[in-house]
């Protein structure tokens, strides 16, 4: 099934002109193939049937620790809450110290400089949902101001969330701008744009707003805030993973993934790391480019990985009560 | 009248409530004591057992956490469905170890009392092996047990169903959650005493029963870091002192087998308090403020 956009006549830079105006970005984005959704999950469905063993599965294992992004996003989180969970990224299992560090730690942007102090010196990046994360609702002015804060505090990364509404009442070139207003209050920061799949409804519109987010110079897209419903499921990471593949080779430009929410086992992670791999590459699998949205997984992978090492079944006792 | 077609029953697994097959899709031959085919019962591989584990610890908040009151009446009803069972059971334990109609009823008999008589010391057992303590010093000082959490059984070879009664109602009645290998050549009452769990209200994963070889599946278990304490009554001496060391990585609770118990003696409250943790309360008590205040 092409998933690619239909070639456009100028050659040079094949997707210069498509956000020139409302009219030719709305042309474009429908103009995306159909998503054939039974296709879809059935690819999605059969990608995780793979059965990963021994040493592979001990470098998956690694892999998936590698690109966690440590997660904690709670109404309740306090300073000591954020500088354990760091002391945890940094150190994922104190027993073994050949446990690699997460990638990054993703907090609200008020615990920036605390996560940064926490993992200054290790190599752990620190991660900051903007943008009135959750819901986005809120003026741009806001969300910017928002966004800058926490690029002032230090943060590496910059989680945003589109305007579900806007996107949903068809103004994408205000989505565009909004990212790109975003994008540009980042500075050096790498911005992953959080399109909330499970509020979009149908897969055609996570195609779209994938293209949508590439174009106005997303680093990464990502699935879910993971406060709602229906999360990061195979079947739209995969849809995900399609899109940046796509948008490579129209441009040459990678942008990475990171599925989130509700991917809570090691045997998850794995179908995700083949997933990537079958579909985008070695050139993705790497913390650069992918990325878990997670807390609750990382103690799975530990206990796996200390039944591999061991022989013996790990238990809850064993790691961490975030 | 036409012949009746044969319906043979295809016996499961139990774990978190559910009966699957095994993993592995592997099943073995359950003969008679004769020698003669009876079903074949799931051969549950290292997996089963891992995931039957963590059932019991899911299910170990809940079922710790009910009232002594609840447990026991949740107990006393898988008695009355055992008592519905009479006929299935006595004919599984004849056919199983070769006993007599006769005798078969009369273990059957004697398994459900057994479990009557576990099921009242639910709301009795934190009296006997807790109470207060006299301490020199202005303290109220309470000892309660608790249970100490998941355990793996190992159903006795022999006794296929008095004696899985008596290592099985002893470790849930307190609380604890249990992984339980039924006897591997007469596994057929445990599989069939886990359709009667699921009926009773018992919380889906408090029982979980295995079907399989004691040596294949009782060495992850007795190495498992999650499993708190295991009770060793079906391993022969070999396999046992291999499980205890084992078990010994992690500190877990061993009940060693006990060569010569005989399953139809009154059991005492020994096995129950094996598989307990005293925790122990100070709280103070009389005029202790500079102010004389109480507190």
């Amino acid at each position: 099934m092409p998933s690619s956009p239909p070639q456009s006549a100028s050659a040079a830079s094949p997707l210069a002109d498509v956000t020139a105006s409302d009219a030719a970005l709305r042309r474009f984005l429908h103009g995306l193939p159909g998503v054939d959704a039974v296709g879809l999950e059935a690819r999605a469905a059969a990608l995780g049937t793979r059965s990963i063993k021994t040493t592979a599965k001990a470098y998956a294992i690694d892999l998936a620790i590698s690109m966690i992004d440590l997660t904690t996003l709670e109404g309740a989180d306090t300073p000591g809450k954020v500088r354990a969970l760091s002391a945890k990224g940094v150190t994922p299992d104190p027993t073994d110290r050949g446990t690699p560090p997460v990638a990054a730690l993703c907090v609200y942007p008020d615990m920036v400089a605390e996560a940064r102090a926490a993992v200054a010196g290790s190599g752990v990046k620190v991660a900051s949902v903007a943008t009135a994360f959750p819901a986005g609702r809120a003026a741009l002015p806001v969300r910017l101001a928002d966004t800058r804060d926490a690029v002032a505090a230090g943060a590496d990364e910059i989680d945003m969330v589109i305007d579900r509404g806007a996107f949903l009442a068809g103004r994408y070139l205000e989505v565009y701008e909004q990212i790109r207003a975003v994008r540009d209050v980042c500075g050096t920061a790498r911005l992953k744009v959080i399109f909330e799949t499970g509020e979009l409804s149908t897969y055609d519109n996570i195609r779209r707003v994938s293209w949508l987010a590439m174009l106005a110079g997303a680093d990464f897209v990502k699935t879910s805030t993971g406060k709602v419903a229906v999360n990061a499921t195979p079947a739209n990471t995969l849809l995900l993973m399609e899109a940046v593949r796509d948008f490579r080779r129209e441009t040459g430009r990678q942008v990475g993934v990171k599925p989130a929410g509700g991917i809570r086992t090691s045997k998850d992670a794995v179908k995700y790391l083949v997933m990537v791999n079958e579909t985008l590459g070695a050139d993705w699998l790497s913390a650069r480019w992918f990325r878990f949205g997670a807390s609750s997984l990382l103690n799975d992978l530990l206990m796996q990985r200390q039944k591999l090492r061991t022989g013996n079944y790990s238990g809850p006792d064993y790691v961490t009560v975030d | 009248m036409s012949e009746r077609l044969a319906v043979l029953k295809t016996y499961k697994l139990f774990i978190g409530g559910t009966f699957p097959r095994s993993e592995s899709g592997r099943v073995y031959q359950v003969t008679d004591a004769k020698g003669g085919w009876l079903a074949n019962a799931p051969l549950a591989s290292r997996k089963d057992a891992r995931d039957a584990v963590v059932a019991a610890r899911k299910a170990f908040g809940g079922w710790s956490g009910a009232t002594a009151y609840l447990r026991g009446q949740v107990l006393y009803r898988v008695a009355e469905m055992l008592e519905g069972r009479r006929g299935q059971f006595t004919a599984e334990v004849a056919a199983g170890s070769g006993l007599s109609k006769a005798k078969a009823a009369a273990e059957v008999d004697a398994a459900i009392d057994r479990w009557v008589w576990y099921a009242g010391w639910s709301d009795k057992v934190a009296q006997v092996a807790g109470g207060a303590n006299p301490v020199a010093g202005p303290y109220f000082n309470l000892s309660t047990p608790e249970p100490t959490g998941v355990v793996a059984v190992l159903a006795p070879r022999e006794s296929a169903f008095l004696g899985l009664v008596s290592v099985l109602a002893p470790a849930i009645v307190t609380g604890n959650t249990v992984v339980l290998v039924a006897s591997e050549s007469a596994p057929l009452p445990a599989l069939s005493l886990a359709e009667v769990l699921a009926t009773s209200d018992v919380p889906g994963g408090v029982v979980n029963v295995l079907s399989g070889r004691a040596a294949e599946l009782g060495a992850p278990l007795a190495a498992h870091r999650d499993v708190n304490a295991i009770d060793l009554s079906g391993a022969d001496a070999e396999l046992a002192r291999e499980l205890e060391v084992a078990a010994a990585d992690n500190l877990k609770r061993v009940l060693r087998p006990r060569p010569g118990t005989s399953w139809t003696a009154d059991p005492g409250p020994e096995r129950m308090l094996a598989l307990l943790e005293t925790k122990t309360v100070w709280h103070p008590t009389g005029s202790l403020g500079a102010s004389g205040s109480a507190y």
